[in-house]
């Protein structure tokens, strides 16, 4: 098990080397100069030539990737061209926040998702079971931005029982904030994993060991519970890993309609104003973050999937438990 | 007994995309989603044929042209979808808005095919050495969340249609390797195929003239399920403001103004959204129809 964990944190480190490459490359084809940007039109050639002296802007493509990288694993990310300020500290600040926005969509769509898939599934073809369908083809198509306008407007403007926009502080005050946002940015998330569970769940409802559980006399629950859910698990695992990146795509969205001070709607503000270390440092971050969710995932698959668990056992070990 | 042998002789008689056709037709929920598209395509061609005849005037006319006087206007008899911000009739904005949607998702799907496509088939047709380079760029080119990485590419070339649609390209282009590779793995031991190295074809042509066309079925479907998502990210990178720019009237950038008026305009976010979530729909309907018509896993 130990070498299994080892391997997937090992394969991550060349990864995250080419993203972080990827995006600095990226973010190299932006035209302008920085230093004029940061020193502002009057600015003497003079003193433009110095700032991107100093800056190590004349530097070779490489080098300065290099530099960047030292430096990011000393966790400096530079400083914005903006407001002078660290980039890493702004963009931790915020990242805090991405997570809990992030999280709190992803718990909300296992926790409706989930039992409704599964209820879904036992009870195929009902009216219960064609309503969720339905409503669910429309959820997952749904824009997240479009998603938070219509909750707005109808819980924000219409009923006006909850806060339009902000993150409160103080922790009861914080949670009301978040109940709008969090909800629009596991409106697909959830879509997707009620049919994902109910396609799995369908997938083993008819098998022989759950006639058989049912011959043995075991209660309903316990073979909906045990025998069928931990057999369906795998692949409602597989698209909550999948669609993590997309849930951190749509916080960006999300972020910029609620004023949620996030990442996402750092690298929106970043970009208005051109502000390259900024966006570089922010994707960066959002990327390694996905990156180390996807491991997680991974590692996840080798506790559920006994396969994957008893490769990686030593040759005693997996001899025994044959 | 006769009629049963005949049935079997024209089943054998049938291409792959026949067969499909006909078990696509019997599934009503993608023949519904085929209609909506039919519907959308028909919009779209119309109105580039109206603006082709009228010289742009409808466009100018209709489209663009404020009106202050019907600033915000309800839904009426006269403007069934009401008015915008500035007067604009929204129904008319909004199927003038179609052919962005339709076009530049359906584009930025077929380029993310043709930048990741190929790398992928060579990937699966050589595998080894060459498969385990290309994929683990691909898995890179994964690490980066779709959407930021769209959006880095369009801060650094500049927010147009032509730079949203290379940056959606590049951005996908990862997961049709992925699909391509595996596809292309599936048949590359057949018959035909060592036929082919037989008569000294060469591995170019074995790859695009034979493995290609057998491999295109689970491509196909791929490439129609993406197109809905494609059509999401267009509007949603439109509506952060990095994609079509106003007074175009794309969906997402629609709403983008609807947002400032939503307290007292729900009619502006909401029409065009629902527009966008119907497209999306049939697309996806579309697609799934498509996957169990072509899908042999799934035909038995």
């Amino acid at each position: 098990m130990f070498r299994y964990v080892l391997k997937r944190f090992l394969l991550v480190i060349p990864v995250l080397l080419g993203a972080t490459f990827l995006v600095f490359s990226i973010m190299e084809m932006t035209p302008g100069d920085p230093a004029r940007l940061i020193l502002g039109n009057e600015a003497t050639l003079e003193n433009i030539h110095s700032l991107r002296e100093e800056m190590g802007l004349n530097d070779p493509f490489l080098v300065r990737y290099t530099r960047f990288l030292t430096n990011m694993l000393r966790g400096d990310l530079g400083t914005s061209y903006r407001n002078n300020l660290e980039v890493s500290k702004q963009v931790l600040q915020r990242l805090k926040n991405t997570m809990i926005l992030a999280g709190a969509a992803v718990l909300i769509a296992v926790v409706i998702g989930i039992p409704v898939g599964i209820i879904s599934a036992i009870k195929q073809y009902t009216a219960f079971d064609n309503i969720v369908m339905m409503v669910t083809l429309f959820l997952a198509a749904s824009p997240v931005f479009w998603m938070g306008l219509m909750l707005v407007i109808i819980f924000a403007l219409k009923l006006g029982i909850l806060p339009a926009a902000g993150m409160k502080s103080g922790f009861p005050a914080m949670l009301v904030s978040l109940i709008l946002p969090a909800f629009t940015l596991s409106s697909n998330t959830l879509a997707i994993i009620a049919r994902t569970t109910r396609a799995s769940m369908l997938e083993v409802v008819r098998q022989d060991y759950i006639d058989t559980a049912r011959a043995k006399g075991v209660s309903e629950y316990r073979i909906t519970v045990r025998h069928m859910l931990t057999n369906a698990l795998i692949p409602i695992i597989t698209i909550i890993g999948i669609s993590f990146g997309g849930l951190l795509g749509g916080s960006v969205v999300t972020e910029s309609i609620f004023a949620w001070p996030g990442v996402g709607r750092f690298v929106v503000e970043s970009i208005n104003f051109k502000d390259t270390p900024s966006i570089l440092a922010s994707v960066v971050m959002l990327s390694v973050f996905s990156t180390f969710v996807n491991l997680f995932v991974d590692l996840l698959y080798a506790f559920v999937d006994p396969r994957i668990k008893s490769q990686y056992q030593s040759g005693k070990g997996r001899l025994s438990s044959k | 007994m006769n009629n049963h042998m005949e049935k079997t002789e024209a089943v054998r008689d049938r291409t792959l995309f026949q067969q499909a056709w006909r078990q696509f037709r019997r599934n009503r929920r993608a023949m519904i989603g085929l209609f909506i598209i039919a519907f959308l395509f028909l919009v779209v061609v119309a109105t580039i044929l109206i603006d082709l005849f009228t010289n742009d005037g409808v466009y100018t006319q209709y489209v663009v042209k404020q009106n202050l006087a019907n600033k915000l206007a309800k839904p009426s008899l006269q403007h069934i979808l009401g008015c915008d911000e500035f007067g604009r009739d929204m129904l008319f904005r909004i199927l003038w808005g179609t052919k962005y949607s339709l076009l530049l998702g359906f584009s930025a799907v077929t380029l993310s095919f043709l930048i990741g496509g190929p790398p992928g088939m060579f990937a699966g047709f050589y595998g080894g050495k060459v498969d385990n380079i290309i994929m683990r760029v691909m898995d890179i080119f994964m690490a980066c969340p779709f959407i930021l990485l769209a959006m880095a590419i369009v801060s650094a070339l500049g927010a147009s249609t032509l730079n949203l649609l290379i940056a959606l390209g590049v951005s996908g282009m990862a997961s049709f390797s992925r699909v391509a590779r595996a596809a292309v793995m599936s048949v590359k031991d057949k018959e035909f195929v060592e036929a082919a190295r037989a008569v000294g074809a060469s591995d170019f042509t074995i790859i695009f003239k034979y493995i290609l066309p057998n491999a295109m079925a689970p491509i196909l479907v791929q490439l129609t399920l993406r197109i809905g998502s494609s059509i999401l990210y267009v509007a949603g990178l439109s509506y952060i403001g990095l994609g079509i720019q106003p007074p175009t009237p794309e969906w997402g950038a629609i709403l983008t103004a609807a947002k400032i008026y939503m307290r007292n305009a729900w009619h502006i976010s909401t029409f065009p959204g629902l527009f966008l979530v119907i497209t999306v729909v049939a697309f996806n309907l579309f697609g799934d129809g498509l996957r169990d018509a072509l899908d042999p896993k799934l035909k038995k």
